[in-house]
């Protein structure tokens, strides 16, 4: 899992039947030090999450259809938390 | 699998229901002589690992075999506390702890 | 998922006999600024995108499951036709 800021939403009508429902997010993985890895992507939301939050974000099938209930559909990333807290020592 | 440092933890309260009472450690990945590499990853915990300790995790749906973790939504769990490593041209004072 | 645009298609008459009826897109991956970032990839399509069109598109074995009981070999899938992106970098 990575960390990631919300920084945006996406809003699509015509679109695989699973997804129908489910709110699109735009995040952008972090590093540690808070700089950007890589380019931002799309994830479906399971944890409520609003631009700007620093969300968990799964990058791994299974764990992102599950989370949003819907088995064998095509979602390769989900947001499934919040993050209160990152503490680095 | 990976050879992993641990660096941190994150804390979410809101989240997936399944995920309730794992934590949640950020991992630095090493090489296997103990050079830091790019990159890191949150992963969850099953052997009870502490702070800076070298860590096994093991990531995509495999983490998923890791104790406690069946049909949890994650992609990556340290499923052992590294001892030792060797390697082949290391000479014994090499080794390391 | 990833933001991209399609900028082609692709034919094949000779291809895995699952890949029969899958039409293949050219697409440019794009930032959320609309940016082109990275190479052109070519994706199978499970929603009908058409040229020139802004959609996002899935990676791994996820992509083949539009197409579920068929198990076609493919490796990304344009599956959200896009009607508006809003970012916020400053927040």
């Amino acid at each position: 899992m990575l960390i990631a800021k919300v920084i945006g939403e996406v809003v699509a009508t015509q679109k695989h039947e699973s997804h129908v429902g489910q709110k699109l997010l735009i995040v952008q993985p972090l590093e540690l030090d808070g700089s950007n890895r890589g380019d931002a992507v799309i994830a479906v939301d399971s944890a409520d999450a609003g631009v700007g939050d620093r969300v968990l974000l799964v990058l791994e099938g299974y764990s992102a259809m599950t989370t949003v209930g819907r088995p064998e559909s095509p979602i390769d990333m989900a947001v499934i938390g919040i993050l209160d807290l990152i503490d680095l020592p | 699998m990976i050879l992993a440092r641990v660096v941190g933890t994150v804390v979410a309260t809101r989240k997936d229901p399944r995920l309730e009472g794992k934590k949640l450690l950020i991992l630095k990945p090493i090489s296997p002589d103990g050079k830091d590499e790019a990159g890191y990853v949150i992963s969850v915990d099953t052997v009870s690992a502490g702070f800076k300790e070298v860590v096994l995790a093991v990531s995509g749906s495999s983490a998923r075999m890791a104790d406690g973790c069946k049909d949890t939504p994650i992609d990556s769990a340290i499923i052992g506390i590294v001892d030792t490593v060797s390697l082949d041209s290391d000479s014994n004072d090499n080794k390391r702890k | 998922m990833y933001l991209g645009q399609v900028i082609g298609r692709v034919w094949a008459e000779v291809k895995d006999p699952r890949l029969g009826g899958q039409r293949l897109l050219i697409i440019q991956p794009l930032t959320p600024e609309q940016k082109p970032t990275g190479k052109q990839i070519i994706c199978t399509d499970a929603v009908g995108a058409g040229a020139g069109e802004l959609i996002y598109y899935c990676k791994g074995k996820e992509s083949s499951f539009p197409f579920l009981p068929i198990e076609v070999p493919t490796d990304m899938t344009v599956v959200g036709i896009v009607d508006s992106v809003r970012v916020e970098r400053s927040c």
